[in-house]
């Protein structure tokens, strides 16, 4: 190690040193206007969270209780841990035709981790992900959620 | 205008008048232990409430915020949580040292506190090897770090305190050699004719260059010899889940944590002592006036202000650098902070004998 590469040494260290108390220091000067954290229980009215937080999935249903699910089960089997069962049925169409149909949508929230693959399976993008995520309940049983919503049907034109 | 001296004056006179002086020195002795004990349990409160809030606000958080305003009594309440917990002593541990390394740590914190003059007048003892006391006595708390690393029958804490040995030792170097550029200056190891010294002006300005590398080389080993981030691998959480103190619960890990806040307050006040002029209040050459509005600040405000100071500025170190690996610590030490130190020192020699300090 030469004489001029030591001085360099000390010079880089110092200003790297510098530069790092520079931001932390800022932070400090600034922190009543800048404060990250959420008061969470205090604040549950004006809590607003992340688009794409994913909390628990949902089936999406429009005003007049239709969905957009056809029961193909592809998010069931897209499903690594199981968390997904869809229970099937014939729906007769107006031409006598038997077309295969969404009956229950069964979804273990105590099985689910939220990795999205369902949504990201879903060919007609009838399921999402909510930022829902106050799930604690004191009976395991009512985590298994029914997601079509009673006496929903597909959305007409939906294949 | 309120002065500490006036008051251990009158309090030394009446108990000279009213009793036996052997007793009074007594009654002095057993004030003397009560103030700093109360000292320690102050330093204790206000240290980690003020750790833990200069932290959060230098991360963007809140910190403590439900015990009291704003969160202000949260150290009470651990505090008391600590006093409650049972000391627990593990089966095969060394009993007696056990026992004793948390007990001797911070007695050793409390003998350092003997030459700091916290006001004008106020001081323990005004011994004429003060610096030199001072690194004496803080270079033997390692003993106490290496009893509990060595008692506690745990390769975890026998790590964390070997690793405390090498890097006290070194660093005591760099530290005594940047305290030594100021008594080189002074002339004196006395902290009264250091701090009268500086009447003019505080050593850090009055010193030029080589006053202003001692002061960062003694912040930096001061860091180091407390044992505080970034140069906590004594107890680095991540490789040696706490280090010398694993083993160690309650009051006995209390002892050990009010000493390490403790220490920081000494090396603190040292080196608002030594740079920063101590008890002094600001003053600018020939002002007079300006002086003269400084002197209004009771002295007391002006050594705990600057002391504050220092620890906030240790505060940020720790809150803003990563730690150190053991090679890069000592090289830093060793390829670094101990060459500069004693090119330094010469320097600093030429200046003294040739008086270019103002």
């Amino acid at each position: 190690m030469n004489l001029k590469q030591y001085f360099a040494d000390i010079f880089n260290g110092v200003k790297s040193l510098a530069t790092g108390m520079k931001v932390t220091g800022g932070y400090f000067l600034r922190h009543h206007k800048e404060k990250i954290t959420e008061q969470y229980p205090d604040n549950r009215d004006t809590l607003v969270l992340a688009e794409r937080f994913r909390g628990e999935v949902v089936m999406l249903h429009d005003e007049n209780n239709e969905h957009a699910c056809t029961g193909c089960t592809a998010c069931e089997l897209a499903c690594p841990n199981g968390t997904i069962k869809i229970i099937t049925k014939f729906d007769i169409s107006p031409e006598g035709k038997k077309k295969k149909a969404v009956d229950t949508f069964i979804y273990h929230l105590e099985l689910c981790t939220m990795c999205n693959l369902c949504v990201e399976a879903c060919p007609t993008g009838a399921i999402s992900m909510a930022n829902t995520f106050e799930h604690s309940v004191f009976d395991r049983s009512t985590l298994t959620k029914q997601l079509n919503k009673p006496g929903s049907k597909i959305r007409a034109g939906v294949e | 205008m309120f002065s500490l001296e006036d008051i251990t004056q009158s309090v030394h006179n009446w108990l000279y008048e009213t009793m036996h002086p052997t007793l009074a020195l007594m009654v002095e002795f057993a004030i003397i232990g009560v103030l700093v004990i109360a000292l320690f349990a102050f330093l204790g409160l206000v240290l980690v409430m003020m750790e833990r809030k200069v932290s959060s606000w230098m991360q963007l958080r809140l910190g403590p915020n439900r015990i009291g305003p704003w969160g202000w009594f949260q150290t009470v309440a651990d505090t008391v949580k600590l006093i409650v917990k049972e000391g627990m002593t593990p089966n095969n541990v060394d009993r007696l040292l056990f026992n004793l390394a948390p007990i001797l740590v911070i007695i050793v914190s409390m003998v350092i506190m003997a030459p700091i003059m916290f006001a004008k007048g106020f001081q323990i003892w005004d011994i004429n090897i003060g610096v030199l006391f001072v690194s004496a006595v803080s270079s033997l708390s390692i003993i106490g770090i290496l009893m509990a690393g060595w008692a506690s029958n745990n390769k975890y804490s026998l790590l964390g305190a070997m690793r405390s040995g090498a890097q006290i030792v070194s660093y005591e170097l760099s530290a005594g050699l940047s305290m030594l550029t100021i008594v080189v200056l002074t002339g004196s190891l006395k902290m009264s004719d250091i701090i009268q010294a500086q009447e003019t002006g505080w050593w850090l300005f009055k010193g030029h260059i080589p006053a202003i590398i001692a002061f960062v080389i003694f912040i930096i080993a001061a860091t180091a010899e407390t044992n505080r981030a970034p140069f906590d691998l004594a107890e680095a959480e991540s490789e040696l889940t706490a280090g010398f103190h694993t083993e160690y619960s309650g009051m006995k890990f209390a002892l050990f944590f009010l000493a390490e806040y403790v220490n920081i307050f000494v090396v603190c006040a040292i080196g608002a002592t030594l740079f920063l002029g101590g008890w002094m209040p600001f003053h600018v050459g020939n002002w007079e006036q300006f002086n003269h509005i400084m002197d209004y600040i009771p002295t007391s405000i002006w050594f705990f202000g600057k002391t504050f100071f220092l620890i906030f500025v240790i505060m940020w170190f720790r809150w803003t650098f990563p730690r150190l690996r053991i090679d890069q610590l000592l090289n830093l030490e060793w390829k670094y902070l101990l060459p500069i130190s004693i090119f330094n020192i010469l320097l600093v020699t030429v200046i003294a004998l040739a008086g270019w300090h103002f």
